[in-house]
């Protein structure tokens, strides 16, 4: 039996809608902080699925964005080492398509049948759309993560179908910041009405089912209308059988949207249940689960997307969203020297320190230190440090400071000194954070983020946050 | 065991440039200013240096960034960086030379120009390619304000003060330096401020704001030592070095969940060795005067009491009373510090020593204080738990 071991979602803790000035349209929707990417979304959806579980099963990593930090140079790489996933496994990024997310889980489903062990997919986009555009109102920002295996499945993948459909509804190329579109009809009619039904016709005529065989349905729908208008078209009941997409709260997060409607739709499955889940994009991929008795005695993910609805920070304004997305720029608070470019090969040295967030452990008087040190900070003893993980270590403040010259597109830039349960101390600076909030004591959390960005090279840093 | 420096070493001479925003001197400039200062005030000739150490963090590199300017021929010369406490440790070096017996006489001299940067501020490490580290470094994010803001923060926490009595006791620092500094005619900076101005200043890193923040300036001092023996040939009121110390601290800060911020380590470490050197055992009633590095309100504010200057915790009812006042029993400061003269990093250090040099003398116009005997200059450099500090004791004659 081969399905979902595991799942986990994220998403931003901003969103632009009612109380952010200048924001005009109705909906709300997540977005991602300046400090974050669909590198940084995917682990924090990763870790959210995989918490402190083992990692040794895991074989491949399947990333899938259409905003992938790097155009050549793997994400997928990233996002393996900074969800601490080891480093002789498969990793491969899927991109381009709005569907790249359910080939990536069609492609671990495959490669767990093959293996017999697990696959990770992860899936994450922040699209840009142009200011003021209808996109611009729909396009939100998240993320969501999906363990597949063979064993302690809590969905089992009974069958799934794809079709591959040629045409330009909508696209960008590789110089485009902004997405681009055909006209709504002819993308709406062509595309979307004709794919996603004939995927999921295709595959229920095989097993000789209807749509009213499953108790929810989760499909991608480009925005909430269209969501409506598709439930209708295929004869579901609109109060029992159809997962919401949350178009209206977190937006169309593109190639994540239809993997973290599903992650909800999991949150509230019950063993027997039947999930029918399509994705589309350049096509459609659909899928068939049945959800099995582990989903009761399985790990929940640390954070459910019920947890993430509620948790969430208004922009006070459009125009710091535009400023995030290198719309407009704001004038720094004083003249300050670039960032250098960091050294490739000091980076590569430093891969554990830096993106797995990993310290030692002196294994002569158990003090745990982050950075990793030869020679311990307490006794002094040489080269009997541990690897140990700080990643997933709640911590509380011991002291911080809001910078107001320092350069960050969030001012004031929050440096803390934080102190780690079960020992340790880091110096980090605060992302997620209101800033009147902030005091001496205050629990916080480890997030993945993106410090800044040099000559083409994308830096990450772990930061804190208040616990969300 | 060793012996110490006390006495061993005699300065002769000093020079110090006027501080400030010097967009018409270079480096070189301010060096021959502060160099031929001293030569003058020792009575020798530049022939007679025997051997000298420069400080500075960026004026240059190597030995020649002395010798060229000064045309001094041939002789040993070697550039000290130690962040903060440059310029002291140059001083501290030619100090060693003349007591080991290698030198008669050496000169020291620190230096900076960081107003061709271009930037307010220091510029951090954000521009700069270092050994050890990428950028998960805490010298990559942290500015210069937000290093010390942390330990405001920490300890008006500890000793339970309220924001507005902590910055309040930052405040009245600020003042009193900015008092000091009208007296001293080579600073930056001369003018009176008031605790409201302090109060309502823009923050720069919270709690810290404009007021609690010293002067970005370029300068150059320097120093003559030789030995006692030489000096009573020279002059009459030469001043003697009683003790040194450095100690540098291990990232402490960064890596241990006790670190607290209230206090620095490496204060506590060097004033040890200088104060054992100078034989300074109460240094609340046995030290004069004190110039100790106020980069910022709350830096000069825990120096009192890492230097023993005051109890742990009670540095404000010393503020409050005005103990480190001009007219205190422990005068900090008494030329308004780097508040008001800037921190040209490489010459912070020697800048201090002339000042408790002349007071020493009896020199120091209207901020002369009655009869001092022993001075106290301190550097800190760095951040939390990764400082390096130098402690100087000087004393008059016996």
């Amino acid at each position: 039996m081969v399905g979902i071991v595991s799942y986990g979602a994220y998403v931003p803790w901003y969103r632009l809608g009612p109380g952010s000035v200048g924001w005009t349209a109705k909906g709300e929707k997540a977005v991602a902080n300046c400090d974050e990417d669909s590198i940084t979304m995917s682990v924090a959806a990763a870790r959210n699925c995989l918490g402190d579980s083992s990692r040794k099963d895991i074989v491949a990593l399947y990333f899938a964005s259409t905003t992938a930090p790097y155009i050549e140079k793997s994400n997928a790489s990233v996002v393996a080492v900074a969800s601490d996933l080891a480093s002789d496994i498969f990793t491969a990024d899927f991109g381009s398509s709005l569907k790249s997310g359910t080939s990536a889980l069609k492609a671990a489903l495959d490669a767990a049948r093959a293996s017999n062990k697990q696959a990770l997919v992860t899936a994450a986009d922040m699209r840009t759309a142009q200011p003021r555009s209808s996109m611009d109102e729909t396009f939100g920002d998240g993320a969501a993560a999906i363990l597949v295996g063979s064993s302690n499945v809590i969905a089992e993948c009974e069958d799934s179908c794809s079709v591959s459909h040629e045409m330009l509804d909508i696209w960008r190329d590789a110089g485009d910041k902004f997405e681009r579109s055909w006209e709504d009809r002819f993308v709406i009619e062509e595309g979307y009405q004709k794919s996603l039904p004939l995927a999921i016709s295709t595959l229920l005529k095989k097993h000789n089912l209807t749509p009213k065989d499953f108790n929810k349905v989760v499909f991608y729908a480009p925005e909430a209308r269209r969501h409506t208008e598709m439930a209708k078209k295929l004869g579901l009941d609109p109060k029992t059988q159809v997962q919401d997409p949350m178009l209206n709260l977190v937006g169309n997060t593109g190639a994540a949207s239809a993997l973290m409607t599903l992650t909800a739709a999991l949150e509230d499955a019950k063993p027997g249940d039947r999930i029918l889940f399509a994705g589309y994009g350049d096509g459609a991929d659909a899928f068939m689960f049945k959800v099995t008795k582990e989903i009761e005695t399985a790990r929940k993910p640390g954070k459910t997307m019920k947890d993430y609805l509620k948790s969430k920070k208004m922009l006070p304004d459009y125009e710091t969203y535009m400023v995030w997305r290198g719309l407009i720029s704001r004038a720094a608070p004083s003249r300050r020297p670039p960032f250098r470019t960091p050294s490739p090969s000091a980076m590569l040295r430093e891969v554990d320190k830096n993106l797995r967030f990993q310290g030692t452990k002196c294994g002569a008087c158990g003090y745990p230190q982050y950075p990793p040190q030869t020679v311990c900070t307490k006794c002094q003893a040489k080269g009997q440090g541990q690897p140990y993980s700080f990643a997933d270590k709640k911590a509380t403040v011991f002291t911080y400071t809001l910078d107001t010259m320092a350069p960050t597109l969030d001012p004031p830039m929050v440096v803390t000194a934080i102190n780690f349960e079960g020992g340790g101390r880091a110096f980090t600076t605060m992302t997620d954070r209101d800033t009147k909030d902030i005091k001496v004591g205050m629990p916080v959390e480890m997030t993945f983020r993106q410090f800044y960005v040099s000559e083409g090279i994308h830096n990450y840093i772990w930061r804190c946050m208040p616990v969300r | 065991m060793a012996k110490g420096i006390r006495d061993k070493v005699a300065i002769v001479g000093m020079g110090c440039t006027y501080f400030g925003e010097k967009w018409d001197q270079s480096a070189t400039d301010m060096m021959i200013t502060a160099a031929y200062e001293a030569y003058e005030d020792a009575g020798i000739q530049p022939k007679d240096i025997q051997a000298a150490w420069v400080g500075t963090t960026q004026a240059g590199v190597r030995g020649t960034v002395l010798s060229a300017p000064l045309k001094l021929q041939y002789i040993p010369i070697t550039r000290i960086e130690n962040a903060c406490a440059t310029g002291t440790d140059a001083f501290r070096n030619a100090c060693y030379g003349v007591a080991s017996g290698a030198y008669d006489i050496a000169l020291a001299l620190g230096v900076e120009k960081i107003k061709d940067t271009g930037y307010s501020g220091l510029e951090t490490s954000l521009s700069r390619h270092k050994a050890q580290d990428t950028w998960v470094d805490p010298e990559v994010f942290m500015g210069m304000p937000a290093q010390f803001a942390m330990a405001a923060t920490r300890y008006f926490h500890r000793y339970g003060l309220s924001p507005q009595d902590g910055k309040m006791t930052l405040a009245k620092i600020s003042v009193k330096n900015h008092h000091n500094g009208t007296l001293a005619p080579k600073a930056h900076l001369h003018r009176e401020i008031t605790l409201e101005q302090v109060m309502n200043a823009p923050m720069f890193a919270w709690p810290l704001g404009l007021f609690d923040c010293c002067g970005v300036s370029d300068g150059s001092a320097a120093a003559i030592v030789t030995t006692p023996e030489i000096a009573k040939k020279l002059r009459k009121d030469y001043v003697l070095v009683k003790g040194l110390g450095v100690a540098c601290g291990a990232d402490q800060a960064q890596l241990q969940d006790d670190y607290d911020f209230t206090h620095f380590e490496e204060t506590v470490m060097a004033a040890k060795l200088a104060y054992a050197e100078a034989g300074i055992t109460n240094p609340r009633e046995q030290v004069s005067m004190a110039s100790v590095h106020d980069c910022f309100s709350i830096t000069e504010l825990i120096n009192y009491e890492d230097l023993g200057f005051s109890p742990h915790g009670k540095g404000k009812e010393d503020v409050d009373s005005g103990f480190f006042a001009l007219d205190g029993k422990l005068p900090v400061n008494t030329d308004g510090g780097l508040k008001c003269f800037g921190h040209p990093v490489g010459a912070s250090g020697l800048r201090m020593i002339y000042e408790l040099y002349k007071q020493l003398q009896g020199k120091a116009d209207k901020r002369q204080l009655k009869d001092p005997k022993f001075g106290v200059s301190h550097n800190l450099g760095g951040i939390p738990g990764r400082f390096t500090c130098a402690v100087c004791v000087l004393g008059k004659q016996d």
